[in-house]
């Protein structure tokens, strides 16, 4: 039982990750209709600024701050300069660049910071049960969330960004600068990237290692529906938990594997994720 | 190996008025399965010359771009014909090699042709599989899912550890160069013309495959699902054949990888190696198996001339370790951006250019 009890705990402190990394994908998707697989590697530029950062200031919170005001800079600017030019060809398109940028990220870590593993503190005391840690990590997803529910749904900001997503055209006649818009979509999507580095970095950082915690991210925005906020944050929940028994019951290399079959099991019954709407379509 | 059907249309269009009505005997007369098998059989001359005037570790490359180009081409044709994008191509090759492995290591009576029979078998159910598990999703859904596949696979090697060694993987020894041949070629040389062999007749059947009928279901699908539904052409049948094929194709290329290095470890297979192999298809020029050539160099060579280079330079080993894959990234990226049909749309384009001169 205790066994059960440590993972649950584990399982839902992860799980808060990967609603972070899928609330982070759902934001680009819904206002793009891009799966962005670069988002680990923003998410690694960040953990490494705050690496690099932290110890030359000598306090976690100046590395945590840097971390993502880079990580968000680092997604406005690869979203203006390099996503927007190309992904407006095909999907496919789409999908190549960012997979582009990935490799370019993570080669270009490996080249600054070299490719073997570097200790990462975490903000609070990992242990305790629940460890400090773990709750920091569900708390300031849980408060990302609200923040992001307040900005889409209460603020002019809020209403210019899904307009521009929803409507480009009618939102541009308007007056929305359309484009602007799309851009603070990826900055805001990727500072919550950053977040979610930085809760799934420690201990150890090294340039794979956001590879799993991303299938899983994307597994969470999958299941719930790349289209939808909520489902991302209760997929995320569920893969955090079920990957948590799985690894703890059955053993930790099955546990991708396991994400995979989740995946095509909800889609083969809700091919666009458990709280999506169908939608019609003209030929 | 020929170019796909759109691209040869124009050419007939051309050539048509001016031949009247006197039937063309030539080239393009051929059945297609006839036309693919000569321009495999010359191929492979081609190969073979270029063999006996160059040394050992020209071979090996010889053979790495051999197999990629295959592993390449299979994704080509699920990838630029069908529109499904794998990120989990390197996972069927992965297969492939294990099965390669195991069996080498459990039936070494086994000669190599039956070998690679049973490892395209192994290769095909396991894309029957994924393929008819993943049938119904499109887009950024498939690209996800075959994204976990190749991430977690290699998991299942250290789960089994006892079958399948773990980190280390499996070393197998392969038969070089039979013993009346002995002295004439080495046995990478052997090695290299056998992979040649296997490449050249799967390519033949890719590109009749992908210049017949099947081959235009899938561009019809890939354009419009629905519209494809609406003529008649399964639609799920069509996906999950283009998914068989591919990784029939890749299946065989990690088989012949195996055979040709001797060994199959977890590392060679990550997610970087399903990355660059898409990313290579869009390099070479995505829409043509041609585009699968320059692909396999370009994986195969830049490496080598990205390490001489830095090599060269005096770098530190963080940086010769990462710059090819940064490097390719950029390229990626820079290709995407300013010539979105790759290596080969700038060759057709010179070749138009030439035609335009004369």
């Amino acid at each position: 039982m205790d066994h059960f009890v440590d993972l649950t705990l584990s399982g839902l402190a992860s799980g808060a990750v990967y609603a972070a990394l899928a609330l982070s994908l759902v934001i680009i998707y819904q206002a793009t209709r891009l799966v962005n697989f670069a988002q680990p590697a923003i998410a690694l530029i960040a953990v490494y600024t705050a690496a690099t950062v932290a110890p030359l200031t000598g306090s976690y919170w100046v590395g945590f701050v840097a971390a993502l005001t880079v990580g968000a800079a680092a997604g406005a600017l690869v979203e203006r300069f390099v996503v927007r030019p190309i992904a407006r060809v095909s999907q496919l398109n789409g999908i190549i660049v960012t997979l582009g940028l990935l490799l370019v990220a993570q080669g270009g870590v490996g080249m600054i910071w070299g490719n073997e593993q570097h200790g990462f503190s975490y903000a609070f005391d990992f242990v305790g049960r629940p460890s400090p840690a773990d709750v920091f990590a569900l708390v300031s997803v849980a408060v990302v969330a609200a923040l992001l529910f307040c900005l889409y749904r209460f603020t002019p900001l809020g209403l210019r960004m899904r307009a521009a997503a929803f409507r480009p055209e009618a939102a541009r006649l308007s007056g929305v600068k359309v484009g602007l818009m799309l851009t603070t979509g990826w900055a805001i999507s990727a500072l919550i990237a950053s977040l979610a580095g930085m809760l799934a970095g420690p201990p150890f950082i090294s340039p794979n290692v956001f590879d799993i915690v991303f299938v899983y991210g994307i597994t969470a925005a999958v299941v719930g529906g790349l289209d939808n906020p909520f489902g991302a944050i209760i997929g995320g929940l569920l893969v955090g938990l079920g990957m948590s028994y799985v690894s703890g019951y059955a053993g930790p290399e099955l546990a991708t594997l396991t994400a995979l079959a989740l995946v095509v099991l909800v889609l083969s019954v809700r091919p666009d994720g458990i709280l999506s709407r169908p939608t019609a379509r003209k030929v | 190996m020929s170019t796909s059907a759109t691209e040869r249309e124009p050419r007939a269009a051309e050539s048509a008025p001016d031949r009247g009505r006197t039937p063309r005997r030539g080239w393009s007369d051929l059945p297609s399965p006839l036309r693919h098998l000569l321009f495999a059989a010359l191929a492979l001359a081609a190969v073979t010359g270029l063999l006996l005037v160059t040394g050992d570790l020209t071979a090996l490359r010889m053979a790495a771009v051999g197999y990629t180009m295959l592993a390449v081409a299979g994704l080509q044709l699920l990838t630029g014909g069908s529109g499904q994008v794998s990120l989990g191509h390197g996972a069927f090759m992965m297969i492939g090699a294990y099965t390669m492995a195991l069996l080498v290591l459990n039936l070494p009576m086994l000669p190599l042709a039956v070998n690679l029979v049973l490892v395209v078998a192994v290769a095909v159910v396991a894309g029957i599989a994924v393929g008819a598990a993943t049938a119904r999703l499109h887009g950024p859904y498939l690209a996800g899912a075959t994204l976990i596949l190749a991430v977690g696979l290699p998991g299942l090697t250290h789960r089994y550890h006892e079958v399948f060694g773990g980190s280390n993987g499996l070393t197998v020894h392969t038969a070089g160069a039979p013993p009346f041949l002995q002295g004439l070629v080495s046995d990478s040389e052997w090695k290299a013309l056998v992979v040649w062999t296997a490449v050249v007749l799967a390519l033949a059947v890719l590109a009749t495959i992908s210049t017949g009928r099947l081959g235009r279901r899938m561009r019809t699908v890939r354009d419009d699902e629905t519209a494809a539904a609406m003529s008649g052409i399964p639609v799920g049948g069509t996906k999950v054949t283009a998914f068989v094929i591919a990784s029939a194709a890749g299946g065989l290329a990690g088989g012949l990888q195996v055979y040709v290095l001797g060994t199959a470890t977890p590392s060679m297979f990550t997610l970087a190696l399903s990355l660059t192999l898409l990313a290579a298809l869009v390099l070479g020029g995505i829409g043509s198996m041609w585009g699968a050539l320059w692909a396999a160099l370009a994986v195969v060579y830049l490496e080598i001339w990205l390490s001489d280079a830095v090599r060269a330079f005096d770098l530190s080993k963080d940086v010769e370790n990462n710059l090819p894959i940064v490097l390719f990234g950029v390229l990626l990226i820079l290709v995407l951006r300013f010539q979105p049909l790759g290596l080969h749309g700038i060759l057709q384009r010179l070749r138009a250019l030439l035609r335009r001169a004369r």
